[in-house]
């Protein structure tokens, strides 16, 4: 379990320190101010397609991502179905909500079929835990796993309520507001949003009483259980916590493609998950938001790449298990990790050999 | 047994009752009422042929993974694309000399040699550490997928059985009886699938008795109780693991050119078999071989009974299997003792 030890906080030290800055009033590092702007004045310069088709996508992705990143990195329970449960409410979203498919869609307004289906999928998230959390370490991952598969065979053969193999499509992001949530510039908004609020969210739960048990069940479960704490209780709240998240995703994701079909919670896509969560970084909850960035990035740009270097662009599935494979191998703690190590060394004093700071 | 019926009369009363429901529905022909609730009898044994043999083909590539998760506690999650590979290279060798069963040995020597190589490069370097394991088996088994599309491209390959085993043959079980003359209709069967049943439980018998009659066996069963004791014994214990993984990577080969023989081989298997070794297991019971045998027949049979009684469902059956079973057995139904 190397991979979810150390999990230091980078980002928080520097506001904790005794001399402040002006700049620094506010307690929040000057780094996320700098973000925050960028991403907030981000419609002005990029396209459309920038906007929807890669920050947008990598918001969703980040999130699914941070609630694996949540589980995995406090909980220490791996999870594999993250991506089934944002399955779960994208494919509520469009059986209540409106979809091609008039026979199987309710066709219930977009206030009442979101919520619901949010519930929906934090249900599944927590009954999958409740399921997952009697077993430790690689069980977990071989539960999930096989939950996140059974789940996508049932919609696959499943013609009377998720329309089999073809799915769901035509499902509309809402207008309310005098507001079309469909286009690029008001979804981009709405999705980073519920980004920054899950993000924030993560960081408070983290902190929060409920948190810091889950820490501690991390660290010493029998521990935890000797000074009296529900261990296997903590387990299956996170579950629900990250499922919220993940359910939120789910629907910022249908709204995206405008479809769900089974190939959305297939094996593959789980493992993406998984994959974004360790290449970004567990130690962390900006770590999925990178990893998912440079996946979304990877996986819209590498044909151009792959061609231009000579190779076939459908080889990019093998340059995303390759690179994975460089990341697990030699930075357990993926890109955060990287960073962290390269700060470390620049800090370094060349002489003592000692870090300051 | 007896002290089995002994502790539990209500059990063995209900088994011995169902056992025998079981055995006259092979065997008897059916009444008419009977046909008519829930479908023919060939239908039926059909089904219960089909398990068996499904079965028997997830026992393989199970028992290849659950023997090097018990001895190594090595978890391979490549091991659906080390029975896909096989299938590929019993195709290929099959297609190029004509010879089928040459097809079995190439598949066991070339990937249980991967299965050396895993072993030697990848898990000896990460020993213990079974979320590293975990990952980097995931990101092999993608690139071993995407080398294998590069390759065999998205085609459906079968594996084209021999002249001596194709066909059907007459089974002394009756089907039904016939209408116009009065007479027994008997099952037939595929005679590939029988003899592929045969040979799974001559492997499955074998595997037992190398575990528990010969000194690698000891050797091994040693090694899953207490590795470091029996390292401290001077038995070097590094090769011992080398040939249980190969062994396990090479029986994970064969299961892929009967899987190909049976089916076919095309992407997406890999996953698909992976995950039913996994469903194996876990209700078998980790590192047991009798429990990965049980587990795949269950699986099997869940498989086969649902898809022809519950198309819709057939898989949420399987799941049903896994679920009550992690609720009452968390350790399998056959556990390793510890």
């Amino acid at each position: 379990m190397a991979i979810l030890d150390a999990p230091t906080d980078a980002a928080t030290d520097s506001g904790s320190r005794a001399e402040r800055r002006w700049w620094q009033l506010s307690g929040i590092p000057p780094a996320y101010w700098i973000v925050g702007l960028i991403l907030l004045f981000m419609p002005v310069v990029a396209s459309g397609f920038v906007l929807s088709q890669l920050l947008a996508w990598s918001f969703i992705l980040g999130m699914i991502a941070l609630s694996l990143m949540f589980l995995a990195g406090y909980g220490n329970m791996v999870s594999l179905v993250q991506m089934t449960v944002a399955g779960v409410a994208a494919y509520m979203v469009a059986i209540f909500g409106t979809s091609a498919v008039d026979t199987i869609s309710l066709g219930w307004p977009w206030w009442v079929a979101a919520p619901v289906a949010i519930l929906v999928a934090v249900l599944f998230g927590t009954l999958s835990g409740a399921l997952a959390v009697r077993t430790e370490g690689i069980y977990t991952i071989m539960i999930t796993l096989a939950i996140a598969a059974a789940m996508f065979y049932l919609v696959r053969q499943n013609y009377s309520l998720f329309n089999g193999f073809s799915g769901l499509n035509q499902v509309s992001a809402p207008v309310f507001w005098g507001v079309n949530w469909r286009a690029a510039v008001p979804f981009y908004y709405l999705c980073l949003v519920c980004a920054a609020l899950s993000y924030l969210a993560v960081i408070y739960v983290k902190r929060s009483p409920f948190g810091l048990a889950l820490q501690g069940v991390r660290d010493n479960p029998r521990r935890m259980a000797a000074l009296g704490f529900n261990v296997t209780a903590h387990r299956i709240a996170a579950y629900a916590f990250a499922s919220l998240i993940a359910g939120v995703a789910g629907v910022l994701l249908v709204w995206l493609n405008g479809q769900v079909s089974p190939g959305t919670i297939a094996v593959g896509p789980a493992i993406d998950i998984l994959i974004i969560a360790v290449v970004g970084g567990l130690a962390h909850p900006i770590g999925p938001f990178l990893g998912a960035l440079l996946y979304v990035f990877l996986r819209t740009f590498a044909l151009d790449v792959l061609v231009s270097v000579g190779l076939a662009g459908e080889r990019f599935q093998l340059l995303i298990g390759l690179g994975f494979l460089v990341v697990v191998f030699f930075s357990s703690d993926g890109l955060l990790g990287i960073w962290r190590r390269l700060r470390e060394r620049s800090r370094r004093d060349p002489l003592t050999g000692e870090t300051d700071g | 047994m007896g002290r089995f019926a002994a502790r539990h009369p209500i059990w063995s009363a209900i088994i011995v009752l169902a056992a025998a429901v079981l055995i006259w529905a092979i065997f008897a022909p059916w009444p008419e009422a009977l046909e008519d609730a829930i479908g023919r009898k060939k239908i039926f044994l059909n089904a219960l042929f089909n398990g068996i043999t499904l079965g028997a083909l997830y026992f393989l590539v199970a028992s290849g993974f659950t023997l090097i998760f018990g001895l190594m506690k090595n978890v391979n999650l490549a091991h659906g694309s080390l029975y896909m590979l096989g299938g590929y290279l019993g195709y290929e060798t099959a297609a190029a000399t004509g010879w089928w069963l040459l097809s079995f040995v190439v598949a066991f020597v070339v990937v249980g040699l991967i299965g050396v190589l895993l072993q030697v490069l990848v898990f000896r370097r990460m020993e213990g550490e079974d979320l590293k394991q975990t990952l980097v088996t995931i990101g092999i088994s993608i690139v071993i997928a995407d080398l294998m599309m590069w390759i065999w491209g998205g085609d459906f390959y079968q594996i084209l059985t021999p002249a001596w085993l194709s066909g059907p043959i007459d089974l002394p079980l009756i089907t039904g009886v016939s209408r116009r003359t009065g007479e027994y209709i008997y099952l037939t069967y595929p005679v590939v699938r029988l003899v592929i049943l045969l040979a799974a439980i001559a492997i499955g018998v074998g595997m037992w008795l190398a575990l528990n009659r010969t000194r690698i066996g000891m050797l091994v069963r040693a090694g899953v109780d207490d590795r470091d004791m029996l390292s401290a014994t001077g038995v070097r214990i590094q090769r011992v693991f080398v040939l249980v993984f190969a062994f396990g990577a090479g029986l994970a080969g064969i299961a892929g050119v009967i899987g190909g023989t049976f089916q076919s081989v095309a992407p997406g298997e890999d996953t698909r078999f992976l995950l039913a070794s996994l469903v194996v297991v876990i209700v078998g019971g980790m590192g047991s071989i009798p429990g990965a045998a049980l587990g795949a027949l269950l699986i099997g049979l869940a498989e086969q009974f649902g898809s022809v009684y519950a198309p819709t469902y057939a898989v949420v059956l399987t799941f049903l299997i896994m679920v009550l079973v992690l609720a009452f057995r968390p350790q399998g139904l056959v556990a390793v003792r510890r």
